[in-house]
């Protein structure tokens, strides 16, 4: 073969495998394009809006051995005041002396309003349809429209921060693995599931404002913790307790990466 | 908010035989078993549904608007959409080719309503989703095939 | 509340949209648990929808509509204030029905 034939098809090679390349990135793209279409037809009803009825009911229902309901609450913005709470949450209480988020936080409330005992309060929280999920639920879906706002004042706060920040960096367990293996860098991908990258303000933002989420794989609303608390399990971390100050460090951290982002929760997840 | 049985007997003139039922405690799972078309459900293809349903050889059409996902990310929820064009439909029914039971859900439109219906559905795997419609005593199908990541009927 | 619904109802001029959400597990029977026993079926079966008492909707569903089951569609001659009922029977005879008002 002459030399110019062989630089012909050695052209001609280039071009069919970059054609070829092209069109399956093209392929992954068009599917990414068709899942995120998926989404936007359920996104017209999500079923976690059952689980804020649920909420509902349960904030006003007259529980435990007090027999009140939940409507002097104070998330942190005054008793019984729920609209834009859970966007300033996790934060400092100086009547329990800890930073704490919003289950934590009701939980509180089951106990000292409502006389119930921890075990009481949190019974089956992992559940589906579980109380604390439903009022989770409600309580977050009354931030909707308004910007996270994770406050720094107390030195409480800014040590949950740092220890939140360090936890996302630490690589552990017996993978050698940490948050930041998978979720600090952009374009990531497990899949077809989009990582969200916490360095990214913008990225931590998409992320964290559509928690609770409806998982549709489970049929229930999950929480930040719960979400959480599942992914350290899957590093194959030993796996925190529910209301730890592990996870709400964890969880402030996050929350403080996506300062600014307007709260969309419930949101609606694979 | 919930409705005690009792509500309902008060809440209106002309009730369904449904909620009159319901309202008198009489709706047991028999008597709810007599009104709902079991051999339908059980029907394996869609010639044997469209005998069961009274109807004989349905003929594919363009007149029915099938609106879906390409891709449905978890099979246990797929959104989709049918407007039919045919006049006097009375009827649209959705069946999944694959799933271990053709019919999902058989609407029956009054007149006066819209032959148009949106509702989520199951799929076990990839497959032929088809709408079949009842117009003017005739039946008639289309269908559209949606490709499910994660299928959706077993967990 | 065991089994709450969520009911909107727009009227458009003459046309009303009705949109349902419906909190039901519409298990199919077919799927084990944690420990492998099969859940048993446990779906809607009949649902039907009225507006001032005429019936607007009705329909049979099989198990393989989706869990937490989501319902739209549209039907004439509705107005502000009128009443949208929805009412489901299940395959193991529990009954629900909810109303809301058009807005």
């Amino acid at each position: 073969m002459s030399k110019a034939c062989r630089h012909l098809v050695r052209w001609a090679c280039v071009a069919f495998t970059s054609g070829l390349m092209v069109s399956a990135a093209a392929q992954d793209d068009h599917a990414v394009r068709e899942i995120q279409r998926y989404r936007q037809m359920l996104q017209e009803a999500n079923p976690a809006e059952l689980s804020e009825l649920r909420g509902e009911d349960l904030w006003r229902s007259l529980r435990g051995r007090n027999h009140v309901s939940l409507e002097r609450c104070d998330l942190g913005l005054g008793p019984g005041r729920l609209e834009g709470a859970y966007s300033r949450l996790p934060r400092y209480f100086a009547d329990t002396g800890k930073v704490q988020d919003a289950e934590s936080r009701l939980v509180t409330c089951m106990m000292t309003i409502q006389g119930m005992t921890l075990e009481e309060a949190t019974r089956d929280w992992h559940s589906p349809n579980s109380d604390m999920e439903a009022l989770v639920t409600y309580v977050a879906g009354l931030s909707k429209g308004y910007a996270i706002d994770v406050p720094l004042s107390h030195p409480e706060e800014a040590r949950m921060v740092a220890a939140g920040e360090e936890l996302f960096f630490r690589r552990s367990g017996p993978l050698d693995f940490g948050c930041s293996s998978c979720h600090s860098m952009p374009g990531r991908r497990i899949r077809l599931q989009e990582l969200p990258n916490f360095l990214d303000s913008g990225s931590a933002r998409g992320a964290m404002t559509q928690w609770p989420a409806y998982r549709v794989s489970q049929g229930a609303v999950w929480t930040m913790e719960r979400r959480l608390i599942d992914c350290i399990r899957q590093m194959r971390w030993p796996q925190p307790e529910y209301l730890s100050d592990v996870v709400i460090a964890l969880e402030m951290y996050l929350q403080r990466q996506a300062n600014g982002g307007v709260m969309q929760a419930p949101g609606m997840k694979r | 908010m919930p409705h005690s049985r009792r509500q309902f007997l008060t809440s209106g003139s002309s009730i369904t035989l449904l909620t009159l039922m319901a309202a008198s405690g009489l709706l047991g799972p028999e008597a709810a078993a007599a009104q709902w078309n079991k051999g339908a459900f059980e029907s394996k293809n869609m010639e044997d549904l469209v005998r069961t349903l009274g109807g004989t050889a349905p003929q594919r059409s363009d007149d029915i608007v099938f609106v879906g996902p390409e891709i449905a990310e978890n099979g246990a929820v797929v959104p989709v959409e049918v407007a039919s064009r045919l006049p006097g439909t009375d009827s649209i029914a959705l069946l999944i080719e694959k799933n271990p039971n053709l019919l999902a859900a058989n609407f029956a439109i009054p007149a006066g309503t819209l032959p148009e219906i949106q509702t989520r559905v199951k799929m076990a795997e990839t497959c032929n989703v088809y709408a079949l419609v009842r117009a003017q005593g005739k039946f008639y199908y289309t269908a559209k095939e949606i490709k499910v990541t994660v299928g959706g009927c077993g967990g | 509340m065991a089994n709450p619904m969520r009911i909107r109802a727009r009227a458009d001029g003459d046309i009303v949209q009705v949109r349902v959400l419906i909190s039901h597990v519409m298990e199919t029977g077919l799927r084990k648990d944690a420990q492998g026993e099969l859940v048993p079926a446990h779906y809607i079966q009949l649902i039907d929808v009225t507006y001032d008492g005429r019936i607007v909707l009705s329909a049979e569903w099989g198990p393989a509509v989706s869990r937490n089951p989501y319902l739209a569609f549209k039907f004439r001659g509705g107005a502000p204030g009128g009443k949208v009922r929805v009412t489901w029977t299940d395959n193991l005879g529990e009954t629900q029905s909810y109303e809301a008002s058009v807005e």
